[in-house]
């Protein structure tokens, strides 16, 4: 596959050429709809044969997360992905890579719930992914592809700062996304590390005692409080680094706006065409699309909203994001919700009418 | 010939295994994981696999377990322990990977990983020690728990019309395809520990040379959670466990 | 005539009394050490009748805390 060539594929599809093009050393998952093409084509593409990447089926969800904890407390660079039922189990095995500050990847591609739910399209999974999910007072980085093209370059991205943090990130899609097919460029290849670059890269890593070095151990566990305040505390402190230095998000049409759309993934490219319906029929609409959805851009939207005259938070869930949305902007102008359940996509016209309803009135 | 004659280098004839470090263990006196523990870290040191070498511990009384051996570890969540090492072995083939395990962690909550690692032949190895109660959480009724016997929650005897029947596992992993080597041991008696520790040998020599999965499951005592001397647990292991976990290989494919 | 000869030390800060050994011990070389306890609370063992030790390493094989080191030489009778 030549580098730059541009190609047409799935959004899950995308997901494994680029596992396999940035150095990916393992994956490990379970099927489920609507991202099993994930695993069908790792399956199909034999990288084991090419870059010695592993691609495991897992018996459950909770096992793949478990041998992502196992990979990466033994400083490789692995992979998984579900939906939001398989997420939801995997959140035991979350929390404790979070405990133990590994630096996993999982890809969430959502669909409707609550319970088996549907297998329609869905961004109802927000409050799991950015309060941490599991047990204990913690965060993962979440990133929120809204194209192909995304899905793609975040996978590189969720490993970058995975490792630079020893922190989980999650890549937070959805159906949409996952199953609508575009345009792409591929990443460009990188080779898996060596031994030695783990090794340098991650010192801390289980994966064979050298005898210059005391053992290394993968725990969440620490039976006394005080140690395990500081724990919380040093924790505590990364997430704080991270909030300050790992905002990502994107604005369109904001500068001359008098309303802003607030949405992510699937939800913000539907928000572009109502910005454009908007115009159309006067009404001056911007979008801001958090891309990190945790760090969350607080202070980014406080600063936008401010000299506007409203905000319409637009996500495919019962008003989730809203509730970060209301907390950045604290009453400086009001912040209404528009959202579709169940696995519904709203249309754009849909979003131009609740701005309409719900903020010009 | 005075005994201060005798104690000196050249007359060494036993000492605490080398990667076992000086952390005063939290078990039980009399506990069977101590003299696992030793077993592990001789068997380790006598392959030369100290640089090569991941454990992953349990949820359980042996959680600790990476406190004692000077190797490095992973600490999986309760019953992960087979998945945890099928990630590392998968991602380092060329390293010494096992878990060590209780009956809870093994025959309860991870029964599901336990058995589809075994299956899948990972090379790695389960020491699964089998004490048919809860040590850690103070003496509940295990999956292995034997018909009759008392615990904090079968107090009047385990009945299987209220609480099902003790579960084999190791008897089950005998018959899955991916298992190269199953075998029950006890480490009760010189004789007992001196194959036990054959057994270990040779399940993480059949792991290296990528025969499949193995399982040395150890018949062990919980004097604590027994309420008996440990004496007399060994005694109570011996009458009562034996007969239901009946020692010996149950499966031996190696050709180690 | 020679014959093996044996000495143990136990390190009694680790040894938590479980007198595991006591039972394995051919000899009878090993006893509770009476009315002592060591810095954690536990009573320990002591070789009360070292005399007797053959360093046939029972003791040091059964005991599940790697207390006891042993020592062994052939002497003649």
């Amino acid at each position: 596959m030549a580098e730059k060539e541009v190609m047409l594929m799935k959004g899950n599809e995308a997901i494994a050429h680029a596992a396999i093009r940035c150095g990916t050393d393992g994956y490990f998952g379970y099927p489920i709809t609507p991202q099993s093409e994930i695993i069908e084509t790792l399956a199909e593409l034999k990288p084991w044969e090419t870059t010695g990447m592993v691609v495991l089926q897992a018996e459950s969800e909770t096992a793949s997360i478990n041998m992502i904890y196992g990979g990466a407390g033994a400083g490789k660079r692995v992979l998984t992905s579900s939906s939001s039922p398989g997420i939801a189990l995997m959140q035991e095995g979350i929390s404790y890579m979070a405990g133990a500050e590994l630096p996993g990847v999982f890809i969430n591609v959502q669909r409707g719930g609550p319970g088996l739910g549907t297998i329609q399209p869905s961004q109802s999974d927000y409050f799991q992914a950015t309060r941490g999910g599991g047990n204990g007072d913690y965060n993962v980085i979440v990133l929120a592809p809204n194209s192909v093209q995304e899905m793609a370059d975040f996978v590189d991205l969720a490993f970058e700062l995975a490792f630079k943090y020893r922190n989980p990130a999650m890549i937070l899609s959805d159906g949409v996304i996952g199953q609508m097919m575009e345009k792409i460029i591929l990443p460009p290849m990188k080779p898996r590390r060596t031994e030695e670059e783990i090794r340098k890269e991650c010192p801390w890593a289980a994966m064979g005692r050298k005898a210059d070095r005391n053992p290394n151990i993968i725990t969440s566990l620490e039976l006394k409080s005080e140690v395990m305040e500081q724990r919380n505390i040093h924790l505590q402190e990364k997430y704080k680094t991270i909030r300050e230095n790992e905002v990502r998000y994107e604005t369109r049409n904001c500068e001359d706006a008098d309303y802003i759309i607030v949405s992510f993934g699937s939800a913000a490219r539907i928000g572009e065409k109502a910005v454009e319906l908007a115009r159309e029929q006067g009404i001056k609409v911007g979008l801001f699309r958090p891309i990190t959805l945790w760090p969350f851009p607080s202070k980014e939207i406080l600063e936008l909203a401010k000299s506007k005259k409203g905000v319409l938070v637009s996500e495919i869930n019962a008003g989730q994001m809203v509730q970060d949305v209301r907390l950045a902007v604290n009453g400086a102008v009001p912040v209404e919700h528009f959202g579709r359940l169940g696995g519904i996509v709203p249309d754009p016209e849909e979003i131009v009418e609740a701005l309409k309803e719900k903020l010009i009135k | 010939m005075a005994v201060n004659d005798i104690i000196a280098p050249e007359n060494l004839v036993y000492q605490k295994p080398k990667l076992m470090n000086d952390t005063t263990m939290h078990y039980c006196p009399g506990c069977s994981h101590g003299v696992v523990h030793k077993l592990v870290a001789e068997v380790i040191a006598d392959m030369e696999m100290e640089e090569k070498t991941v454990g992953v511990c349990p949820v359980g009384c042996a959680v600790f377990a990476y406190r004692y051996l000077d190797i490095d570890w992973q600490e999986a969540a309760h019953g992960r322990a087979p998945a945890v090492a099928t990630g590392v072995k998968r991602m380092w083939p060329d390293r010494l990977v096992f878990t060590y395990q209780g009956d809870g962690d093994l025959a309860c909550i991870g029964t599901a990983e336990t058995i589809h690692a075994l299956n899948r032949g990972e090379n790695i190895t389960i020491i699964f020690i089998n004490n048919a109660i809860y040590g850690m959480t103070g003496g509940q009724m295990a999956p292995t728990t034997l018909i009759g016997q008392k615990t904090a929650t079968c107090p009047y005897g385990r009945n299987p019309d209220i609480h099902g029947y003790p579960l084999n596992m190791t008897d089950l992993a005998s018959r899955l395809e991916g298992t190269c080597f199953v075998t029950r041991q006890s480490v009760d008696t010189v004789a007992s520990i001196t194959k036990a520790k054959k057994a270990i040998r040779k399940a993480f020599e059949a792991s290296m040379q990528g025969k499949g999965s193995s399982l040395v499951e150890i018949v062990a005592t919980c004097n604590s959670g027994w309420k008996l001397t440990p004496a007399q647990a060994n005694e109570w292991m011996r009458e009562n466990m034996f007969p239901h976990y009946v020692k010996g290989d149950l499966k031996d494919t190696t050709g180690i | 005539m020679s014959k093996m000869k044996g000495a143990i030390v136990v390190n009694t800060d680790r040894c938590k009394g479980c007198q595991l050994c006591i039972v394995a011990c051919p000899k009878d070389v090993i006893a509770l050490a009476q009315k002592k306890v060591n810095v954690h609370g536990y009573p320990y063992v002591e070789p009360a009748q070292a005399d007797l030790c053959i360093g046939c390493v029972a003791c040091a094989t059964v005991c599940p805390d790697g207390c006891i080191t042993v020592y062994r030489k052939k002497v003649e009778a």
